[in-house]
C-alpha cells in the first residue's frame, strides 16, 4: 500500500471559502487524518467517499481527491447511509452545517444516529445560515440578531451533542475549528469507531457571525473556559491546571484543586466507554459562563451497527433460504402445469 | 323452476362485506382456485383505506371482483353476474355493480334492524329500495347455518363468525361448479404448522356451504366455465406489486448487481417493499427509511455506490422525491422510481385507482430534468415493465420512472412462467482502461452515439471524482458558464431521447391505416383491448396502440398516428398524455375520453365513447 500524505487528499480545485473562515482549518485536519488513518486501518484512498449536503462547508467533498458527492439540502445523511450499506468496505465521510443537518436535514440526522450507521459526520457548527448570507440556524443563539430576526430569534437553539446523544449516539465529540492537533486526533478515533460518529466543530464564520464563540474561542479565556476530555484522564482544566469538574450530588460541579479540601483524587476521570449515557449527557450540555465547554471524544461506546446488521441478515437468509435465483423464485410457492 | 347446468363463456363473481369479514381472503381464493382450473381469470381489489372502518357502514365495505372465463380475459369485467353481499351496507354499496341477470347472494342474518339502520336504508325492504327486487336473490341465514355447522367444534363464537366467508364461497363453489380440493389444500399449507385445529371446522364449513347450495330450491341455475385453451407451460397467480418487485430482482440477477430498495411504506406501493424485504436471500437490501425523501436519497447513494438503486412510492410520495429525482438526473446515475399511481391531489383516494401522476412524472421538478418513463400495463406485465425499467437505468445512466396502478399492483392474472434465460444480460457502462498518469476522470464525458457517460464506482483505483447537483462540465469541475449549461441541458434530454433506439416499436393492433386509431397507455390495457374486441364483434372495423414507453415514445410513434384521420386517446386523468402527444405531434387530429372517479374504466363506456368517434 502507497503511503499516504495530506497531498493525496488535496483536490486540484480553488478553495473558495471566505478567507479567514474556520471551514480551512477543518479541512486541513480531515487531510491529515486520513493519511493516518489509512496507516492504520490499512485504507486504500479509492476506499472513501466525502458526501455534503449544501452550504458553505458542503463544498468541502470538491477540495478532497477522493470519491465525492456534493448532494441536496439536508440530505446527505440519507445518501451517506445509502453508500455504506450499498458497499460497507467503502469508508464515508460526510461534511455537513448546522442548518442543514438540523433544520432541513433534522430527520435523517437523527435516524442515522439511532440506526447507527457506520459513517463519520463533520458538523460545521458556526450558528448560522453563511450561504444565504446570515440568516438564524437551529443553534444560533436564543435572542440572536440576524437578517431573518433582526428584533433577536425567540426560539431555543438545539445543542447538537444534546441531540445526538438523545437519539443513543454512540459517538460524540465537539471541537473548535483552530484545534488543528485535537481535531486530527478526533477524526481518528472517528473513523476507528464502528457506527455512527458525529463531530462537532465551533467554526466561525467571519463575515456573517464573526466570533458567535469567542466566549469560549478567545486566547486570553479559551483554557478557563473550555475542557479537553480524553478518556482515562482526570478532567481537569484551566490556564493553571488547578480546575476540574466532580459530581455533586446529581450535578457536575467545577472546583478548583487546593481549594475547599479538594485534591486532585477529587477529581472525575473521563470514561467515554461507558454504558451509562447520563454522565455523557452531562458533560455534553456544559455551557458558558456556569462550565467549561468540553472539548474531545465525549462519548465512544460499541453498539451493533446497521451495515453490518444489513449485511449479516442477507448472508443468513441465503445460507437458509432455498431460493438462489429468479427461476427458483419463479417457481417458489402455488403453481400449475397446462400441459 | 327446473334447475339447469349453463355452460357459459365468463362470469363476474363481486364478494363485499365489511372489511374485517375476509372477503379479499375470499376473493383471491375463488380466483386463484379458477386459475389452477385452468380459467383465464382478472381480478380487482376495492377496499377502503380504513382498516377497520365502522363497522356495517357503506363507507367500510371492502369488495373484491373476479372475473374467469374459458377464454382470455383482459379485465375484472365491468358488472358482476353474482353479488355477494354479507351485510346491509356490502348491498347498498355495490347493488348498482350488479347485471341485470344477476344474482345476489345475502346473508339474512345480517339484515336486521340494527344492520338495516348503519347502512342507511329507508324502508324495510333494501331490494326495492335499491331497485334489484327483480333479480335472483338468494336469502341465506349464514351466520346462523355457520353456527349450527361449527356448533360441535369447539371454536368460540367469534371464532366460528370468522368462517362465514367459507360458507360462503362453499355456496359461491357450488354456483360455478368448482371443485373444493384446491382450498382443501389451501387451507391445510396456510394453517398446518400455526393453528391445524382450524383445518377441519373450516373444511366442514366449506362443505357445508357447497351442499347448502346444492339443496335449497333458491339458487336457479348453476354454471360451468370451462377451462380457457392455454399455452403449454407453467403457471402461477401474480399481482402487479410481486411482479414488480420481482422484475427488479431479475434485473439484479442479469446485471450481476446488488439490488438496493430504500423505500417508505405508502398505499398502494408498500407491497412492493414488502415482497423485496423477503427476498434476501437474492441478495436484496431493503432500507425502511424515515420519509420519502430518504428512501430516494438512500438509493441515490446506493446507486453512487454501484448497486441497482430502486425506490417505490406512491403520489404523494413522488411529490416528497422531487428534488431528490432531479439530483439523480445531474448526477446522471441509475435509479429506477416506482410509483404505483392512486387517485390524487394530495392525499386523494389512497386505495383507489387513476392515471393522474404522468404530468409529475414528465414535468413535476425545477430545472429542465429529463427523467426516462415507463408504463406497466397488466399485472403480470409489471415484471417485464420493472425489468426493462431497471435495464434502461442501468445501461442508459438516468432515473427511470415506472408507472404502474393500484389497480395494476393490487390486481392480479395468471402468468405463464418465463425462464431467466429469455431475458437480456444488462450491460452498465462501468468506466474501464487504465488513465495515464495524471490524467483525471472525466465522468461526463459521454458516449457519441448514446451520450451516456461510464460509471466509475467508488472503490475503482484512479476514478476518484466528485458529482452532485451544481452544473458541471464534462470533466467534472463545476461551472456557470451559459454555453455549457446549455449544452448540458440539450445532451441530458438527448440522452434520454436515444433511448428509443433501444425500445421496441408501437405495435398497431388492427389496420395499419384508417377512420380512427385508439390509444391508451398503462393500465387501461385490458378495458381498452376488450373495448376494441367488442366493437369489432360488432363487425366494424378499428385499430389500437398502446403505449408501454412514455418518454422516450416509440421511435415510429409519428408514422404510426399519421396514418389515421383521427386517435382517440382514452386516459384515467383529464387528458395528460393526450397534452403531451398534441404538444409532440400538433398535426394529429387528437380525441380523448377521460374519467376520474378513482374507477377503472367500463368497457361499455369505451366501447360507446369510441363508437361515438366513428
Amino acid at each position: 500500500m502507497a503511503n499516504l500524505t495530506f497531498k493525496d487528499f488535496k483536490s486540484d480545485q480553488e478553495v473558495r471559502w471566505c478567507p479567514g473562515c474556520g471551514d480551512h482549518a477543518v479541512l486541513a485536519a480531515l487531510q491529515r487524518a486520513l493519511p493516518k488513518v489509512s496507516q492504520a486501518l490499512g485504507y486504500e484512498k479509492e476506499r472513501y467517499v466525502v458526501v455534503s449536503g449544501i452550504g458553505c462547508s458542503s463544498r468541502l467533498p470538491y477540495y478532497m481527491d477522493t470519491y465525492g458527492f456534493h448532494s441536496i439540502h439536508g440530505r446527505a445523511t440519507a445518501i451517506s447511509t445509502g453508500i455504506k450499506v450499498a458497499n460497507p468496505t467503502l469508508t464515508v465521510w460526510q461534511a455537513c452545517g448546522d442548518g442543514d443537518a438540523l433544520a432541513i436535514g433534522g430527520n435523517h440526522f437523527i435516524h442515522a444516529i439511532r440506526r447507527n450507521i457506520d459513517i463519520n459526520i463533520i458538523l460545521f457548527n458556526n450558528q448560522i445560515y453563511g450561504l444565504t448570507k446570515g440568516q438564524y440556524s437551529p443553534t444560533s443563539k436564543f435572542g440572536a440578531i440576524t437578517k431573518t430576526s433582526p428584533y433577536g430569534t425567540v426560539e431555543h437553539p438545539f445543542t447538537p451533542g444534546s441531540l445526538v446523544l438523545g437519539a443513543k449516539g454512540t459517538f460524540f465529540a465537539r471541537s473548535l475549528d483552530t484545534e488543528l492537533k485535537l481535531n486530527e486526533e478526533i477524526m481518528t478515533q472517528a473513523a476507528l469507531h464502528d457506527g455512527t460518529s458525529v463531530m462537532e466543530m465551533l467554526t466561525n464564520c467571519v463575515i456573517f457571525n464573526d466570533g458567535t464563540h469567542k466566549d469560549i474561542t478567545d486566547p486570553a479565556v479559551k483554557a478557563d473556559r473550555t475542557i479537553v476530555l480524553r478518556h482515562g484522564e482526570k478532567m481537569i482544566f484551566g490556564k493553571n491546571h488547578d480546575k476540574g469538574l466532580i459530581l455533586d450530588g446529581m450535578k457536575l460541579k467545577v472546583v478548583t484543586i487546593g481549594e475547599d479540601g479538594v485534591t486532585e483524587d477529587d477529581i472525575l476521570v473521563h470514561d467515554a466507554h461507558s454504558d451509562y449515557i447520563g454522565i455523557h449527557m452531562m458533560l455534553a450540555d456544559m455551557k458558558y459562563p456556569d462550565y467549561p465547554v468540553a472539548l474531545g471524544v465525549i462519548r465512544d461506546v460499541k453498539d451493533v451497527t446497521y451495515d453490518d446488521g444489513v449485511r449479516d441478515q442477507v448472508k443468513d437468509v441465503m445460507m437458509k433460504s432455498k431460493i438462489h435465483s429468479v427461476d427458483d423464485l419463479l417457481h417458489s410457492g402455488s403453481t400449475w402445469e397446462v400441459k | 323452476m327446473q334447475h339447469k347446468v349453463i355452460d357459459t363463456k365468463d362470469v363476474v363473481i363481486r364478494f363485499a362485506g365489511d372489511s374485517g369479514d375476509g372477503m379479499q381472503l375470499t376473493g383471491s381464493l375463488f380466483a386463484d382456485m379458477s386459475a389452477i382450473y385452468g380459467n383465464g381469470l382478472s381480478t380487482f381489489p376495492d377496499y377502503p383505506a380504513e382498516i377497520r372502518a365502522p363497522h356495517g357502514t357503506v363507507s367500510g365495505v371492502s369488495g373484491f371482483q373476479v372475473h374467469i372465463g374459458s377464454g382470455d380475459i383482459n379485465t375484472p369485467g365491468d358488472f358482476c353476474d353474482l353479488l355477494v353481499a354479507m351485510n346491509p351496507a356490502a348491498l347498498k354499496a355495490n347493488a348498482k355493480w350488479c347485471k341485470p341477470t344477476a344474482m345476489i347472494l345475502v346473508d339474512e342474518d345480517a339484515f336486521d334492524q340494527a344492520g338495516m339502520t348503519k347502512a342507511g336504508f329507508q324502508t324495510e325492504n333494501p331490494f326495492t329500495e335499491l331497485h334489484v327486487e327483480d333479480r335472483a336473490l338468494i336469502v341465506a341465514p349464514i351466520t346462523t347455518l355457520t353456527e349450527e355447522s361449527l356448533k360441535d367444534s369447539g371454536m368460540d363464537a367469534k371464532a366460528i363468525h370468522k368462517c362465514k366467508n367459507m360458507f360462503t364461497l362453499g355456496m359461491a363453489c357450488y354456483i360455478y361448479s368448482r371443485p373444493l380440493e384446491y382450498i382443501y389444500q389451501y387451507l391445510e399449507r396456510k394453517f398446518s404448522k400455526k393453528h391445524p385445529e382450524v383445518i377441519e371446522p373450516n373444511k366442514k364449513v366449506l362443505n357445508d356451504g357447497f351442499n347448502y347450495a346444492a339443496n335449497i330450491q333458491a339458487i336457479p341455475n348453476t354454471y360451468t366455465i370451462e377451462p380457457a385453451p392455454q399455452k403449454k407451460g407453467t403457471y402461477r397467480n401474480i399481482t402487479g406489486n410481486q411482479a414488480t418487485a420481482w422484475g427488479l430482482l431479475a434485473a439484479s440477477e442479469k446485471s450481476h448487481l446488488p439490488l438496493f430498495c430504500g423505500s417508505y411504506p405508502i398505499t398502494p406501493a408498500t407491497a412492493i417493499l414488502e415482497e423485496l424485504a423477503i427476498h434476501k436471500s437474492l441478495g436484496a437490501k431493503t432500507l425502511q427509511a424515515e420519509d420519502e425523501i430518504a428512501g430516494i436519497c438512500t438509493a441515490i447513494g446506493a446507486s453512487y455506490a454501484g448497486n441497482l438503486a430502486v425506490t417505490t412510492t406512491s403520489g404523494p410520495g413522488l411529490s416528497l422525491k422531487s428534488e431528490a429525482l432531479g439530483l439523480a438526473v445531474m448526477a446522471e446515475l441509475p435509479l429506477v422510481v416506482v410509483d404505483v399511481q392512486r387517485g390524487g391531489p394530495s392525499t386523494g383516494l389512497p386505495t383507489k385507482t387513476e392515471q393522474t401522476d404522468l404530468g409529475q412524472a414528465l414535468y413535476g421538478r425545477n430545472g429542465e430534468c429529463p427523467v426516462a418513463i415507463v408504463a406497466a400495463h397488466s399485472p403480470a406485465n409489471c415484471f417485464d415493465a420493472a425489468f426493462n425499467s431497471a435495464k434502461i437505468a442501468l445501461e442508459h445512466m438516468t432515473p427511470v420512472l415506472l408507472l404502474t396502478e393500484g389497480f395494476l399492483g393490487n390486481g392480479s392474472e395468471p402468468w405463464l412462467i418465463p425462464s431467466m434465460s429469455e431475458y437480456p444480460e444488462i450491460k452498465p457502462p462501468f468506466a474501464t482502461g487504465v488513465l495515464a498518469e495524471g490524467e483525471k476522470f472525466k465522468p461526463f464525458e459521454r458516449d457519441a452515439e448514446t451520450f451516456v457517460r461510464q460509471w466509475a464506482v467508488p472503490g475503482m483505483k484512479g476514478f476518484e471524482h466528485r458529482v452532485g447537483g451544481l452544473e458541471k462540465n464534462h470533466a467534472g469541475v463545476l461551472s456557470t458558464d451559459p454555453a455549457n449549461h446549455a449544452l448540458m441541458v440539450a445532451e441530458r434530454e438527448a440522452k434520454v431521447q436515444k433511448i428509443a433506439d433501444f425500445i421496441p416499436e408501437l405495435k398497431v393492433d388492427g389496420p395499419e391505416s384508417g377512420k380512427l386509431l385508439v390509444v391508451g397507455w398503462g393500465g387501461t390495457y385490458g378495458h381498452l383491448l376488450s373495448a376494441v374486441n367488442t366493437i369489432r364483434e360488432a363487425g366494424k372495423e378499428i385499430s389500437f396502440a398502446h403505449f408501454d414507453y412514455i418518454k422516450p415514445m416509440p421511435k415510429n410513434t409519428a408514422e404510426v398516428l399519421s396514418k389515421f384521420e383521427k386517435v382517440i386517446v382514452c386516459e384515467l386523468n383529464s387528458g395528460q398524455f393526450v397534452n403531451y402527444l398534441r404538444g409532440e405531434f400538433p398535426k394529429v387530429d387528437f380525441k380523448q375520453y377521460n374519467k376520474v372517479q378513482g374507477q377503472p374504466f367500463l368497457v361499455q363506456e369505451l366501447v360507446d365513447a369510441i363508437t361515438k368517434e366513428m
